[in-house]
């Protein structure tokens, strides 16, 4: 890149920044348990901002509570899309300590249900009130057509906010990226994973394109 | 009008309710009214079926009310199955755009998640296996 056009970028995103009136718009990445969700906002915190959002467990429910990543600033062609990054709980209609028995001591597993359970009626709250945008991260090994998922999608249809698939785990044997896109065709799938990093490049276009 | 909470004098012990609630009972109720009768049913160990389902704002709110109740050893949570949506998204759109709080699921299924073995759902059936504990 020569001199003149890192200065012309440069210069152009100083003014971007200056003369951008909105907030950064909180982007809510919600799904169902295990799905990724974690992985993928810790995945594009490091890319953006070095530090990671929080802690990616096999465990299901190992986020409990909402937890946001402020001013992450994602470049593409030159131009900045500042966003918050909400992690969201997995979202469901049922918690079970006992499913959590295995892991961990009873009152450990009673305390994570516990937790959980606060942290899914969070994020449903905030679904209604706080978010401007949704990633709707989802397993492409496994079937997206349940209640929650059909649900989660009605429930951010109704509120009209913009909202993109990612359809996460492409880099298991099982993973099947068009069952997705035939279960919510009238939404923008991105296949991707998020442990691997595959896809990324198209990740930041599309939540540019999408939310900035 | 017949109550659709559990009634012990009317109840088999071994038996499992089946509380069937018309349109036409859920037209005249708040939104949290309609989650209160849903969650009673279903703490009662009921089985509740809407003959019309709720709108998103109410689904999200009945997951979030089920979420506060939920409790180890006593509640677990819900299962709930709705049949899709209408085929004719341009009907759900012009809802939207005329501010229509109307709920466009055909029926809804919701029972309580420990006593509901499986609930299965093609596009003309919801079924589902019940167990008495």
């Amino acid at each position: 890149m020569g001199l003149f056009t890192e200065l012309k970028d440069s210069v152009s995103r100083v003014t971007d920044r200056l003369f951008s009136e909105q907030e950064p718009k909180r982007i809510g990445i919600y799904g169902p348990p295990n799905a990724g969700k974690t992985t993928l906002a810790n995945r594009i915190a490091r890319d953006w901002t070095g530090d990671a959002v929080g802690t990616e467990s096999h465990v299901p429910h190992e986020t409990r509570r909402a937890r946001r990543k402020e001013n992450v600033e994602i470049e593409r062609d030159g131009s900045t899309v500042t966003i918050d990054i909400v992690d969201t709980p997995g979202v469901t209609t049922k918690v079970d300590y006992e499913e959590f028995t295995d892991e961990m001591d009873e009152d450990d597993a009673i305390r994570r249900s516990r937790e959980a359970t606060e942290g899914v009626a969070e994020a449903m709250h905030w679904l209604r009130e706080d978010v401007d945008g949704v990633i709707y991260v989802l397993d492409s090994a496994e079937d997206p057509i349940t209640q929650v998922n059909t649900m989660l999608i009605g429930i951010i249809e109704s509120r009209d906010l913009p909202v993109l698939i990612f359809a996460n785990k492409i880099d298991l044997d099982d993973a099947s990226v068009k069952r997705i896109e035939d279960a919510f065709p009238q939404h923008k799938t991105v296949p991707l994973s998020a442990k691997e990093g595959d896809n990324m490049d198209e990740v930041y276009d599309n939540i540019a394109d999408y939310f900035g | 009008m017949p109550q659709a909470t559990n009634d012990d004098s009317e109840s088999p012990e071994n038996g499992v309710q089946i509380d069937l609630i018309s349109g036409e009972r859920m037209q005249g109720m708040a939104s949290m009214e309609k989650i209160r009768m849903i969650l009673d049913g279903v703490h009662d160990g009921n089985i509740v079926i809407l003959e019309e389902g709720l709108t998103p704002d109410e689904e999200s709110r009945l997951i979030e009310v089920t979420m506060a109740e939920i409790s180890p050893d006593e509640f677990n949570g819900i299962e709930i199955e709705t049949y899709p949506k209408s085929d004719s998204r341009d009907s759900s759109l012009l809802g939207r755009i005329m501010g229509s709080e109307e709920a466009d699921a055909k029926l809804t299924v919701i029972g309580p998640a420990n006593q509901i073995e499986t609930l299965h759902k093609d596009e003309t059936l919801i079924s589902a296996l019940v167990s008495r504990d």
